[in-house]
């Protein structure tokens, strides 16, 4: 067992940073207070995403106050799939994936039914702000269903893997896929025991995973190897993440991008303060990215400069585990 | 971010903190230490006279000018008479006794209470007090040239030429000049007295002291008589006839000169005896007694100033910041988790009420029990508001079964159970009933076991008798950990969780 202080001292020697300085140092610093409801607010997201030409799941209706959820059951009907979830929802929470209908039944993509009555009661909930943080009332949007594109089939159980990627001032520093286990229930939300896999930046092929803050190589219910897979349409979502700042004006931001079969890449949410597993994901600190973007961000005036910068500066050097480490991983 | 701003913040706030405190605990010398005592002596006078019919004025002197003493209390017992008190001489005090018509016995008490004082108090009010020239004959003034002369010789400051003289004088031998001054086996009250004329003649203020020694208990104190000498602007005591005197005992001083202690007019029989006492009593309140006027007002303004009912709940208040800190570092620095910001303090302070054990025990039976309705509650698909009152009902409720229970069983601790927070257990209920959904057993009992040791250890730092009363003596201190609190706002550092978690990235 290491000394705390040595522990501490590697740490930052390799740059990871802590929610303390994530706070301190660049969500405070650099996310005004006035954007902040555009990312948490999924609707507006959406409203501005559309304004700004990023493709974003179609929405098929939004539920707004509680009178309207008696005419939930006759909108659903125009869909045989869809997703509900609460406008301010935040790690996932209250999000409805169904995948299909049988009879009555709603099926829903844990692998459990829902009927019109458990669908109406989940959005009255969402609509009193179960979800929502603090608690004040909420919208619920019901929208697209995305139909994920199969390359992360092998590697994913159930649910909607997404693409992770933290952006600073533009710049699309470090990425990650997260893909949901049967312990997430389908969510893909390392909280709730996804697996999350670090993507060398310049290929965008995945690299190291870890599952519950351990390290691993093969999916935990799957069994394939979760490294060496490469995210299709890459420079697309390095684009799109590399818009976002323009779109939310948020300098700190984590966005999550679906890729769907058909419609290609699409984004599902941001988020002001995104997570630090990132970091275990790939297996490095974030720090000496964020040092570099910060030193260089000014000259970095397009969206095709700041995405050919960070292949260049943040790619190809993911080393693999050392089989010490690997051991005090397991 | 400009840190700069937050420093000088942080250090202004702490400077101000510390100097008042140091203000309070040196120059007022209100107690660092909760319970802590001091010694006081009551000095008791009685007065005994036989009037003789007509008017009495019967006059004493009162301490006056006490030196590393200080009067924190001063009464008297005179049936019947006007008082007043009033400057006598320039350093003297004296209390009058008046009525207009008294015949037989008459008794009068006057008590002091002094006790030490940490600042001696012996600069003189006269830049340069006045010499009054000895009358001598002139034989007698050959004599006392020729022992100053002497005394001189050998000496070097006022102190010494003090201290010589007396010597001299009370060492008279036979037939020598301080025989023939002082008379033979002279009294230290006539040594004194004659020193004072000597050094007068040396040009050297100086003035006789009247006082008693204090003891642990003495009837009949007598007085006893020093010399007070002037120099550099202040007045020195020259001890007479003792070798260490101010190392053995406290000598209080009383009056100044050779007055008498007290007069009378239309009376006889004239007595008194003095006592003296000594007690220990609480430090707080010897030192709130014995603040000077400008300083009392300083206490108006402080907690001391408020009734003593608002004071308690003071009590219970000055400790939540020290509280909200350790919860900050938890949180901040060690990164625990846990239900709601503020939860665990509130709980602590419902510990403060109900005794640590007790107040874990209640807790975790009224959690245990609101957790299970809360379940049940679940099947119900009720909205979040009606769910939450439907919590509060509940938790009420549990509450007030508990206690009667208990008091039926015949803990008295029970009783105490209505001071829980009730919306916070409501609160911690639901969002653990939230997250056991969510995220597992597991989690939700983690976050609950975090929340509880938190508690706890804020239950454990806010029941400290001795913190309790340093920010209760001392409120200032919570300027100290008001910009602790800013500091802890912008560290950027690891919290100590976060070694575990990142542990493998850390070579």
């Amino acid at each position: 067992m290491m000394g705390l202080l040595q522990v501490a001292r590697g740490l930052h020697a390799n740059g990871v940073i802590g929610i303390n300085e994530r706070n301190a140092e660049y969500t405070l610093a650099y996310n005004p207070r006035d954007r902040y409801p555009i990312v948490d607010d999924k609707w507006l997201t959406k409203q501005y995403a559309d304004k700004a030409g990023v493709a974003v799941p179609t929405l098929y209706g939004v539920v707004e106050i509680q009178r309207q959820v008696q005419d939930l059951p006759a909108l659903l009907a125009l869909h045989q799939d869809f997703v509900v979830k609460p406008c301010r929802g935040s790690q996932g929470d209250g999000i409805v994936v169904v995948t299909g209908r049988s009879r009555n039944q709603y099926e829903v993509a844990d692998g459990t039914y829902m009927n019109d009555e458990d669908m109406t009661f989940h959005v009255s909930n969402i609509l009193s702000g179960i979800f929502s943080l603090g608690g004040q009332s909420d919208k619920a949007l019901i929208e697209y269903r995305v139909k994920f594109d199969p390359v992360f089939e092998k590697i994913t159980f159930r649910g909607v893997p997404d693409v992770r990627i933290i952006v600073f001032l533009g710049v699309p520093v470090m990425a990650m896929v997260r893909l949901p286990t049967r312990m997430s229930r389908g969510k893909a939300n390392l909280h709730q025991g996804a697996v999350g896999t670090g993507v060398d930046m310049a290929t965008g092929i995945t690299t190291s995973a870890v599952w519950k803050e351990r390290l691993i190589e093969l999916h935990p219910d799957t069994g394939n190897p979760v490294a060496g897979v490469a995210i299709p349409n890459w420079d697309r979502l390095l684009e799109i993440a590399a818009r976002s700042y323009e779109l939310t004006g948020l300098g700190y931001q984590g966005i999550d991008i679906v890729l769907d079969s058909a419609l290609g890449p699409l984004v599902l949410e941001l988020n002001a303060r995104p997570g630090l597993a990132i970091q275990l994901a790939n297996r490095r600190g974030l720090g000496k990215r964020l040092e570099a973007v910060r030193a260089d961000y000014q000259r970095l005036t397009s969206v095709q400069a700041r995405v050919d910068y960070a292949r260049e500066r943040f790619g190809a050097d993911t080393l693999l585990l050392s089989p010490d480490l690997s051991a005090t991983a397991g | 971010m400009n840190r700069t701003h937050l420093y000088i913040l942080a250090g202004v706030l702490s400077l101000c903190g510390v100097l008042l405190f140091a203000y309070k605990a040196i120059i007022l010398q209100l107690p660092l230490y909760a319970g802590q005592r001091t010694d006081v002596w009551r000095i008791e006078s009685e007065l005994r006279f036989t009037a003789n019919g007509g008017p009495a004025k019967l006059t004493i002197q009162l301490p006056s000018a006490t030196g590393q003493l200080q009067v924190i209390d001063q009464s008297f017992v005179s049936a019947g008479y006007g008082l007043t008190v009033a400057p006598g001489t320039a350093v003297n005090q004296r209390a009058t006794f008046a009525i207009a018509s008294v015949s037989g016995p008459q008794i009068i008490y006057s008590r002091v209470v002094v006790s030490r004082s940490m600042i001696k108090d012996m600069v003189s009010r006269d830049p340069r007090p006045e010499i009054r020239q000895p009358d001598l004959e002139t034989a007698a003034a050959v004599a006392a040239a020729e022992i100053v002369r002497a005394a001189r010789e050998r000496s070097a400051d006022p102190e010494t030429l003090a201290a010589l003289i007396a010597q001299r004088l009370t060492d008279a031998r036979p037939g020598g000049e301080a025989e023939y001054l002082v008379g033979r086996n002279p009294t230290v009250a006539r040594v004194v007295a004659r020193t004072v004329d000597l050094l007068a003649l040396a040009d050297v203020p100086a003035r006789m002291v009247n006082g008693i020694t204090l003891e642990l208990e003495r009837r009949n104190a007598g007085f006893v008589h020093w010399l007070e000498v002037f120099q550099n602007g202040a007045w020195r005591n020259v001890y007479v006839g003792e070798k260490r005197p101010e190392v053995v005992r406290h000598y209080l001083p009383w009056w100044r000169g050779r007055g008498e202690f007290v007069t009378l007019e239309g009376g006889s029989n004239l007595a008194h005896s003095i006592s003296v006492t000594r007690s220990q009593e609480l430090s707080l309140q010897t030192a709130m007694q014995q603040l000077r006027a400008t300083e009392r007002r300083l206490t108006e303004f402080s907690l001391f100033g408020l009734p003593l009912q608002t004071q308690f709940v003071f009590r219970s208040l000055v400790v939540i910041p020290i509280g909200i800190f350790l919860l900050v570092v938890l949180r901040n620095v060690v990164g625990i988790k846990t239900f709601g910001t503020f939860m665990p303090v509130l709980i602590a302070l419902a510990f403060r009420q109900t005794g640590l054990l007790w107040g874990v025990a209640f807790f975790a039976v009224i959690v245990a029990i609101g957790l299970s309705v809360r379940f049940y509650l679940e099947r119900l698909k009720l909205l979040l508001v009606p769910r939450l009152a439907v919590g509060v009902i509940v938790v009420v409720l549990i509450i007030f079964v508990l206690t009667v229970l208990f008091h039926r069983m015949g803990f008295t601790r029970g009783l105490s159970l209505g001071l829980f927070p009730i919306v916070i257990l409501t609160m911690t209920i639901e969002r653990m009933s939230v997250v056991w959904e969510e995220n597992g057993p597991r989690e939700a009992l983690q976050q609950a076991a975090g929340s509880l040791i938190v508690g706890v250890l804020t239950f454990m730092i806010m029941n400290l008798p001795q913190l309790e009363h340093l920010l209760f003596v001392f409120p200032e201190l919570l300027l100290i950990v008001l910009a602790a609190t800013l500091l802890l706002g912008r560290y950027s550092g690891y919290r100590l969780t976060e070694l575990r978690r990142f542990r493998s990235l850390s070579r």
